[in-house]
């Protein structure tokens, strides 16, 4: 197979558009997809600060590479989550790359600020781990962009991403969350960040083909809690689509894009007000993040026969607060 | 030739000469869930693969819900 540009040998087929690349020209079209969605979608410009939140995954670590390339000034943010040996390689792998880039990287600690691994915050508060996790990566993103001045927050969901959220929003019509599903959730508070997804335009071979042609060493094994996940259906059943009727994914979640998101209007837009323990925006009084960490030192109090009157343990309070509004990301 | 199944941890010995598109196929593999590497290769569907190969199936669907 040839390369569409220069007719040498191609390494990867992009068949939704009919065509195939060398490693340098499908750089260049990885490029070209990824400056165009951030130039559609108003993402952000060259003098915004960007913090893309980097799991070690494929795609995170292939946009953090991406937007540096383009000239963006982007920070990398690692939240360890303290999924055992998962949390261990991603954070070595993404703090691989930040070195040998010298691309600026932040951490937050999970275990280290709020005592608890986000599966024990999610056992402590009866809820599956996944929902624990979200919770707590949206909140950290929010509150570690606010607090270091960044304006921006980028996220490596994909083109695959989007489409499989799409179809599970239409499969059980969730149309508040069809309405508030969008590559840009524009900051509605003062201390919400705007969140972007700038490879929206990429596919999930493509993301992985693009870390690969770069060199970059990312993680391949999945976290642990993810087997299972209705995602994986969706995308299989999408992917299976794609195969038969290349570009099937692109019409789905592009379309919705023009022409679905405007007949929905504007029921996914609710009014924020700061959490009135941690200060972070919310719609209840107490955010959801709060609420979460809150119960999970109180049941730990419980158990360690302090009862419910002692003096709060591994209270996340104080600096924290958590943006629960969060939509599918 | 040698074909490392990354994501169901195993491996498989293919004998003969054939195509990527062909071995997907015969594997029961989504190509679009893949991608194939030779070496530190990456290789479109219709490269031909020899004996001697040891190729990589490396998946590149992630899932969980962020
Ligand atoms: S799969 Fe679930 S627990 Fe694992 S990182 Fe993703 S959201 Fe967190
Ligand atoms: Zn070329
Ligand atoms: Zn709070």
């Amino acid at each position: 197979m040839r390369c569409q540009r220069c007719r040498g040998d191609a390494v990867v087929e992009v068949r939704r558009h009919h065509a195939a690349f060398c490693s340098d020209h499908f750089i260049e079209f990885f490029d070209r997809q990824v400056q165009r969605a951030i130039e559609d979608e108003r993402m952000f410009t060259r003098d915004d600060r960007v913090l893309v939140a980097v799991s070690g995954g494929k795609d995170s670590l292939a946009l953090w590479d991406v937007l540096r390339r383009l000239g963006y000034a982007a920070t990398g943010l690692y939240i360890n989550l303290g999924i055992g040996g998962y949390s261990d390689d991603s954070h070595r792998k993404t703090v691989a790359y930040a070195d040998a880039h010298g691309a600026d990287l932040l951490v937050a600690d999970i275990p280290q600020e709020f005592g608890m691994s986000v599966e024990e915050l999610a056992r402590a508060t009866r809820r599956v781990s996944c929902s624990a996790c979200g919770l707590s990566k949206r909140y950290l993103f929010n509150r570690v962009a606010i607090d270091h001045g960044f304006t921006v927050v980028a996220t490596g969901h994909n083109l695959d991403d989007e489409a499989a959220v799409l179809l599970g929003n239409l499969l059980h019509w969730q149309t508040e969350y069809l309405a508030r599903q969008s590559p840009v959730l524009s900051s509605t508070h003062p201390k919400l960040a705007r969140k972007v997804k700038p490879l929206y335009r990429i596919a999930e071979r493509e993301a992985a083909a693009y870390a690969i042609v770069r060199g970059i060493d990312y993680i391949v094994d999945e976290c642990p809690n993810s087997v299972g996940a209705k995602s994986l259906l969706y995308k299989e059943a999408l992917n299976l689509l794609e195969q038969a009727s290349p570009g099937a994914k692109q019409s789905l979640y592009w379309g919705f894009l023009e022409r679905g998101r405007a007949l929905l209007g504007t029921q996914g837009v609710v009014a924020l007000r700061a959490c009135v323990h941690c200060g972070q925006p919310t719609t209840a009084e107490v955010c959801a993040f709060c609420r979460m960490t809150e119960r999970a030192a109180e049941r730990m109090r419980v158990r360690r026969g302090g009862g419910a009157g002692a003096p709060a343990a591994a209270a996340p309070v104080g600096a924290a607060g958590a943006p629960d509004a969060g939509g599918s990301g | 030739m040698k074909v490392m199944i990354r994501h169901q941890r195993r491996e498989v010995e293919v004998r003969g000469r054939r195509r990527v598109r062909e071995l997907l196929v015969e594997l029961g593999v989504n190509p679009e869930s893949v991608l194939v590497i030779r070496g530190a290769q990456l290789l479109t569907h219709d490269a031909q693969l020899g004996d001697d190969d040891t190729i990589e199936l490396r998946p590149v669907v992630s899932g969980g819900i962020d």
